[in-house]
């Protein structure tokens, strides 16, 4: 239907610009005086307002529909059957519906679908013919504007122009959007989430395990042994622990290694080395962090634990060590490169101030580029724990399932991310705290790295006003 | 007489650079004497910055750029492959066309050099070297009560003599200066002329420039450079007087440069 | 003297700093290798299939036709292919009972039956012949001629019987055993059985999926460059617009499955496991990234092509439109490409959105579900079976290849057609 509605916009919106270009030429050659702007400007006017507004119809019916049809339907539903219908069961009805009334429903039909998918098809229909007609009538007021206006007093290249701005700060905003999309998506199931449980136990919990919490309806009367159950199924404290400490084993492997990786690029390596070392390295960063989960679980775990029962120690198949050391095997190249920026960028004369003092190039170095460098290189190391603490599929595979409060590496230790695919892939129960609780996860996981990288820019901007 | 009692401190011979492809310097041939001021002339890209550079071996810094020919410095050629850079210049000191502070104190300016040498034992000689170096500078007075501020607060005079303090606190026998006052104010390049007068007892400086009053103030010899040759080099009376090289007269008298 | 001790110590220091720059690259270079490796010599073998050579009778009877009757397509695709398939699984070696009757045929893969009858609608004129034809054989059987089943361990910890191991010992001795080139792996969909899954149609997935981002994100994120670059007026609007790309491109991936999963499908009943929301998920991911890209290309264009069009009496849309942005496009075609390339990597916002649903059919339009080949990845790493670990090692495999191809093409794209300023 759209595709349809969109061709014959197309259709019209050619026809349009020719029939702006024509039309201000006659009007030009038959008063003999000289238009504002070029004939094809108007072309361009008159082609836009026969767009724009019968687009904006488009979009706009395209987005409310299903969501005004589906609670049209729902409502009919529920004054008609007489027995209370939960929110599970009313969603499960109107997929029903919508399957019947597409033709591929194959199941037990019973009179409440069969009269859902009438009315479904029905509304449907009203919906459809009321889109149309309010598509022509967009198109026909914008022509009939565009129309009047194309006359030599107006300025068609700035109308034109403006709109084109109009539509690039559209675009411009499109990022914002998203982000209050996000905002908007996490805090909507988080508010839901903490009116079941206390926000002071989520943050200072020390147990988690939803899968205590079986599903239940948030307005359901529950007893005090159920209140002492949520509480304890949802203390986050152990996802946080386990996220740091993850994350802080990862760091102390990429820290020194893309460190000194960076700088003996920057400072030793010939052009040569440099040209071949560089790329080489960042081959590190352009590999999906599915295969370094895949690499973790598979290679790096076992190795551990062959290891471990080797030397007589106890080492779990998913230690919170396999785990972080792929994970800074991850973030080397991101250390590396971007303090391999910072310390190019101090400038030439302080290391030649040094070297003329006849200190040797390591000196140089420790005493002089790098402190000069230092808080280029904490906002690299920001930003990296940053990603640390955001990454998802190197824990998912290798890290373990259970909440597990320990400072022990080579047991197994969880984090917000995982937590938050384990219960969010397969079925989902939107009613239940289970599922409402990976959205607060996601939302403490969102301020966390928004914090992190706020930090990490303002350094690494202080830094270059420094030096420019 | 006179000849006599001027010890030679440096001597270039046959000295050319090339950076890559490109030759900078053909074949420079000269004597820089002990306690004197040498001041190289010229007009820019004619090779006196790249000369300077040969003498403590800072062109070593760039990898494309190879040095021919020899450099004795009290008789001993410093691209001699036993040399020692480190030791090299720690004898030969260097301050920079743009004051080149590091990001630290005024007071851990002075020290670094001393630091990494190991000159001072404990923090009173610590304190006693940076005391003279900034006193040998002539800086002393102006920071005395602010060791501990940045040394990139300071003014571009003041930050330069800082560099002078650096460059002298390790005690070189030789510092090259290689346009100290290009980028200062008259005030403060009057300053550093003065001073360059008082550490010629004590030290043997060569100086490029890009000034010919200076150079005919603070020197006692002068060389001519032009397109990466030395044209000529003299007393700098003589130079600036009563030049054999019509192309040093034309130079000197502002008809190019 | 004591001078000349401190020297010493001062460069042995200056050599143990270099050699750490030394050892921290050759680190980072041997992660890179060991991984590179690992995948490379495990998924190598998944291009390759065991097969069996067997006789096939195409007898009429067997399929149910007269023995004078010549019968058209049509027929034979209808006919019963039971006995021809039975007899041919069964025959190529000697059985006693029932059990080694049973072991026999399992040494085959689930495919065989379709094999031989898809081998007989292609040369319809073998009815009635007989015919040697190569079967692939079950997961188990193709482990152990890759060498990576151990013989000699006890019968019940084997996936192979002892039985199966005294047939596999004489068909090789007969020579009957031929490894192929394993067609099913990239043209198959997702199955249960090792043997015959394939990244068909999770390839079909992430390409839908990459299509509708790129359709998606480029567009607007040169819009909003040029917006922010070109435009913009410096107020507090767009301070705001700039901070929150700067940050949204350091969002976490799978916050944006989040958002995918309570907008796209919660609120606006877009289709689950479907590379369309998909597509729509990795595009905004994408867009800060190519945002940031363009501006930088943007940038980088000098003031003064600007000032010569507007001196020629050009308006700045004008400006904009006909000299700077074509100048900008190869650094943002390069850093779309780059954005691309991450894109086709990533997992776990894909995960939230169901995409790891095990699909067979190989999806045909991006309203089908589908997986896409990371999440496929990470679907076959979880399968215990060594034939899976195989097919995990190839198609990362695949997957680098992809990104190694996208990526040296933004290289090319921005050394063939940038040109360097003044």
């Amino acid at each position: 239907m759209n595709s349809i509605l969109l061709f014959v916009l197309l259709i019209l919106c050619i026809f349009s610009f020719y029939y702006g270009q024509s039309r201000i030429k006659k009007i030009s050659s038959a008063s003999a005086i000289t238009v504002k702007s070029l004939p094809h400007f108007y072309g361009y006017y008159q082609a836009l307002w026969c767009a724009l507004p019968a687009f904006l119809v488009i979009v706009f019916w395209s987005i409310l529909e299903p969501i005004v049809v589906k609670n049209l339907i729902l409502n009919q539903i529920q004054s008609t059957t007489l027995q209370e219908l939960s929110k599970n069961e009313l969603t499960l009805l109107y997929s029903q519906i919508v399957s019947l009334a597409g033709n591929n429903f194959s199941g037990n039909i019973t009179e409440a679908v069969k009269q859902g998918a009438f009315s479904y098809k029905n509304f449907l229909s009203i919906s459809q013919s009321s889109k149309i007609v309010l598509f022509l009538c967009a198109v026909i007021a914008a022509t009939l504007f565009a129309h009047s206006k194309i006359n030599n007093n107006v300025h068609a290249r700035e109308g034109v122009e403006k709109i084109f701005i109009i539509i690039l700060f559209l675009s411009a905003t499109a990022a914002i959007l998203t982000t209050v999309g996000i905002i908007f998506a996490l805090l909507f199931e988080t508010l839901k989430f903490f009116k079941t449980i206390n926000i002071f136990d989520f943050m200072f919990g020390l147990s988690w395990s939803p899968q205590r919490a079986f599903v239940r309806d948030a307005g359901a009367v529950l007893t005090a042994a159920q209140v002492q159950d949520l509480k304890d199924a949802f203390g986050a404290v152990p996802l946080f622990a386990g996220t740091a400490f993850i994350a802080f084993i990862a760091m102390c492997v990429a820290v020194p290694i893309g460190l000194f990786s960076g700088i003996y690029l920057a400072e030793y390596a010939s052009f040569k080395q440099r040209k071949w070392g560089k790329p080489i390295i960042e081959i590190l960063a352009g590999i999906p962090t599915v295969v370094y989960g895949f690499f973790a679980a598979l290679t790096v775990g076992p190795f551990f634990k062959v290891l471990g029962n080797s030397l007589g120690v106890e080492v779990s198949s998913e230690s919170a060590l396999a785990a972080g050391l792929v994970m800074g095997v991850m973030i080397i190249p991101f250390v590396s490169s971007l303090s391999d920026d910072v310390i190019n960028a101090v400038p030439q004369s302080l290391r030649e101030g040094s070297l003329a003092l006849g200190a040797t190039h390591s000196e140089t170095i420790k005493k002089v580029v790098f402190p000069a460098a230092l808080p280029g290189i904490v906002g690299s190391i920001l930003l990296a724990v940053s990603r640390a603490v955001g990454e998802t599929m190197i824990v998912v595979m290798a890290a373990g399932l259970a909440a597990n409060l320990t400072i022990n590496p080579l047991e197994a230790t969880t984090t917000i991310t995982t937590q938050i695919v384990m219960i969010l892939v397969g079925d989902q129960e939107f009613t239940s705290p289970k599922t409402q609780s990976a959205f607060a996860l996601g939302l403490t996981l969102f301020c966390l790295t928004l914090i992190l990288n706020f930090i990490a820019l303002r350094f690494v901007k202080k830094y270059r006003e420094k030096y420019e | 007489m006179d000849v006599i009692m001027n010890e030679e401190k440096i001597i270039a011979k046959d000295v050319s650079v090339f950076y890559g492809e490109k030759q900078a310097l053909f074949d420079v041939n000269l004597s820089i004497d002990k306690n004197k001021v040498t001041s190289l002339i010229g007009p820019s890209g004619c090779g006196k910055s790249t000369f300077i550079r040969c003498i403590n071996r800072m062109n070593d810094v760039i990898d494309i750029c190879k040095v021919q020919g020899a450099i004795e410095i009290n008789g001993h050629n410093i691209y001699d492959k036993s040399v020692d850079v480190v030791k090299l210049r720690e004898k030969v000191g260097m301050v920079f066309q743009k004051p080149n502070p590091f990001p630290k104190s005024i007071y851990d300016n002075v020290a670094y050099g001393p630091t990494i040498h190991g000159l001072a034992n404990n923090k009173t000689d610590m304190d006693q070297i940076v005391e003279n170096s900034l006193k040998k500078a002539a800086l002393w007075e102006e920071v005395k009560d602010r060791l501990n501020d940045a040394g990139t607060g300071l003014s571009g005079g003041q930050q330069q003599r800082l560099c002078i303090a650096r460059a002298i606190s390790i005690n070189p026998e030789v510092i090259l200066m290689d346009e100290p006052c290009s980028a200062l104010d008259p005030i403060a390049t009057a300053k550093i002329e003065d001073l360059i007068g008082e550490l010629k007892e004590t030290f043997t400086i060569v100086i490029v420039t890009h000034s010919m009053s200076q150079a005919a103030r603070v020197s006692q010899k002068t060389g001519f450079f032009h397109l990466g040759k030395l044209i000529e080099f003299d007393s700098t009376d003589k130079i600036f007087k009563n030049p054999s090289n019509s192309m040093t007269q034309d130079y000197i008298t502002g008809r190019f440069g | 003297m004591n001078r000349e001790i401190r020297l010493k110590k001062r460069y042995a220091a200056e050599q143990r700093f270099k050699l750490y720059g030394v050892i921290s690259i050759l680190t980072a270079l041997f992660f890179v290798g060991l991984l590179l490796f690992k995948v490379f010599s495990g998924g190598a073998t998944a291009f390759i299939k065991t097969t069996i050579a067997v006789e096939v009778d195409y007898n009429k009877e067997l399929l149910g036709f007269e023995a004078s009757q010549i019968p058209s397509m049509e027929e034979v695709k209808q006919a019963d292919f039971y006995d021809v398939t039975y007899q041919a699984a069964t025959g190529f070696y000697k059985f006693s009972n029932d059990a080694e009757e049973k072991s026999i045929r399992t040494m085959l893969s689930g495919r065989y039956e379709q094999e031989i009858k898809n081998y007989l609608l292609n040369n319809p004129d073998l009815l009635g012949k007989k015919e040697v034809l190569y079967l692939t054989t079950s997961d188990d059987v193709d482990q152990l001629h890759k060498g990576n089943f151990p013989r000699d361990i006890p019968e019940e910890r084997r996936r192979i019987n002892n039985f199966q191991l005294q047939v596999y010992d004489a068909l090789v001795e007969q020579g009957k055993i031929k490894t192929k080139y394993n067609n099913y792996f990239l043209t198959n969909g997702d199955s249960r059985d090792a043997e015959i899954a394939g990244v068909g149609g999770s390839m079909m997935g992430s390409f839908f999926s990459i299509i509708i981002c790129l359709i998606l994100a480029f567009p607007i994120a040169i819009l909003a460059a040029v917006y922010l670059e070109e435009f913009a007026p410096k107020n507090r609007t767009t301070e705001i617009i700039e901070i929150n790309i700067n940050n949204l491109a350091a969002v976490p991936s799978i916050v944006f499955g989040l958002l995918a999963l309570g907008i796209l499908l919660n609120t606006f009943g877009l289709p689950r496991s479907t590379s369309l929301v998909g597509g729509i998920t990795l595009s905004l991911m994408t867009l800060p990234t190519i945002i940031i890209a363009c501006r930088a290309s943007l940038k980088a264009v000098p003031p003064s092509i600007r000032e010569a069009a507007l001196a020629v009496g050009a308006s700045k849309v004008q400006t904009t439109i006909h000299h700077v942005v074509p100048l900008a496009m190869p650094g943002t075609l390069s850093g779309t490409i780059i954005g691309l390339a991450q894109a086709l990597g990533e997992t776990a916002p894909l995960l939230l959105i169901g995409m790891v649903a095990f699909v067979v059919d190989i999806p045909s339009v991006p309203t089908d579900p589908s997986a896409s080949l990371p999440v496929q990845i990470y679907l076959w790493s979880e399968q215990a079976e060594r034939g899976f670990v195989e097919k995990t090692s190839a198609t990362i495999m695949l997957l680098i290849g992809f990104l190694i191809i996208m990526n040296s093409l933004a290289v090319w794209a921005r050394q063939k057609f940038e040109r360097k300023w003044m």
